[in-house]
């Protein structure tokens, strides 16, 4: 198991993409492709915009499908935090319908 | 470009400021109402931006005798300072308790990460800090991401104390909605990108519809979420367009849609051209309304307007 402070890296405002994607791609990704689970650490963030978790996340559920959240487990989070979670992750598993004038093929499938 | 500062610009008519503007190139010329002054920080951020602009170019800045009355605002608002001005007097700092957040030129990810940092007790609107926290860091990320300004972004605030309102200005000269979103995706019409930039799932670095692993274009549909959950203006201009999202009745839901052109709005296409973007939001800080519960209302709203079938396939997040 590999548990990653949050707070450490992104401060108690957890709104630097740059340092969502440094994390994902140096730590959540290498230890989920190892077996192991991780276990996203919030304590002490008090908040969080969506475009982190964004660049935090959903590439891997993308990327893996649904079925990489039983990997993964975000602890201690505040409500605010929390609720950001939920709208990402089920965002990042969609299909989305396109809007108007976009064709299919562009629509991303979530895996 | 000549701007004329009207004694009153807030997001309710922010239309008559608009309309007024003249985008001739070169030099920009700032006049302003011979009695009083009192605007948006939006209105504040733009001609900062404009000021930005016209001295990078090399052409001079203007900015006509002030009234008296308006002198300690301006200045302490940072107008003279950002326009490279000097101030035509000095202001004595009481009240410097402020509740105000003068401009700010922020061109970089660490300056950004130092404004957010500092501007919190400025405001001295503790119930206010996430809500600020929030559309600074986003509206500012996308003028870094997006709009290719030479200046970054110019930024503005103001609590309202009396009618709790918090009003967030951001304005840059970069290269518009239009131009950023035409990149990868088919747009007809400044307002048609304004439109397409608040859709939850597009954004100008993809032509995918859902992003890509850096961006997932719901920046702006976030922000915009956050007024309309509060009833209150968000308006975005760019180009010769301009999109302004109504309070709407206190009787009225506070329904969230994807699509903006289903939002209670009013939409402008003939404009004035502002080359770059600028946002106006006003935030209702409302003990009952809190930043959790706007959250709360955008969480529905995406479940309800945006997730599509596969139900049964959806895994949710582990908490511990």
């Amino acid at each position: 198991m590999k548990t990653l402070r949050v707070v450490e890296r992104a401060g108690s405002f957890a709104e630097n993409k740059d340092v969502a994607r440094e994390i994902r791609l140096n730590e959540i990704e290498p230890a989920l492709a190892a077996g192991d689970e991780v276990v996203l650490d919030f304590k002490e963030v008090e908040l969080a915009t969506q475009s982190f978790i964004h660049a935090l996340i959903s590439a891997v559920i993308r990327a893996s499908g649904p079925d990489i959240l039983d990997h993964v487990v975000f602890a201690n989070c505040s409500p605010t935090v929390r609720r950001v979670v939920e709208i990402v992750v089920e965002y990042s598993q969609d299909d989305v319908a396109p809007p108007a004038g976009l064709p299919p093929d562009e629509v991303s499938t979530g895996g | 470009m000549r701007i004329y500062v009207p004694n009153s610009a807030f997001l309710g008519n922010i239309e008559a400021f608009v309309q007024r503007l003249e985008p001739t190139s070169g030099d920009l010329e700032v006049t302003l109402n011979e009695r009083w002054v009192a605007v948006h920080p939006m209105v504040l951020a733009m001609v900062a931006a404009a000021g930005a602009k016209a001295r990078r170019d090399g052409a001079t800045v203007q900015i006509a005798e002030t009234p008296a009355r308006s002198l300690p605002y301006l200045i302490r608002m940072g107008l003279y300072g950002a326009l490279g001005a000097p101030a035509p007097t000095d202001v004595v700092a009481h009240e410097a308790a402020g509740r105000f957040i003068p401009l700010s030129q922020i061109r970089t990810n660490e300056d950004l990460a130092e404004f957010i940092i500092e501007m919190i007790p400025l405001l001295h609107a503790p119930e206010a800090s996430d809500s600020i926290k929030y559309v600074v860091s986003e509206l500012v990320r996308n003028v870094l991401e997006h709009s290719r300004s030479r200046d970054g972004a110019f930024v503005c605030a103001q609590y309202f104390a009396t009618s709790r309102r918090l009003s967030v200005g951001v304005a840059d000269t970069g290269r518009g909605i239009r131009s950023s979103l035409s990149e990868h995706h088919p747009v007809g019409s400044d307002l048609e990108a304004i439109h397409l930039a608040m859709q939850p799932g597009i954004t100008g670095t993809s032509p995918n519809f859902g992003g890509n692993e850096y961006n997932a274009g719901a920046g702006l549909f976030f922000t915009k979420s956050i007024a309309r959950a509060s009833r209150n203006f968000f308006v975005v201009y760019s180009g010769g367009a301009l999109f302004k999202l109504l309070k709407g009745a206190e009787t009225a839901d506070r329904v969230l849609h994807a699509d903006s052109t289903r939002d209670y709005a009013t939409r402008h296409s003939d404009l004035p051209e502002w080359q770059g973007t600028a946002i106006g939001i006003d935030i209702a800080i409302d003990a009952s309304a809190t930043f959790q519960q706007l959250l709360d209302d955008i969480y529905t709203a995406y479940r309800l307007e945006i997730r599509s079938a596969k139900k049964d396939r959806f895994k949710r997040a582990r908490f511990a």
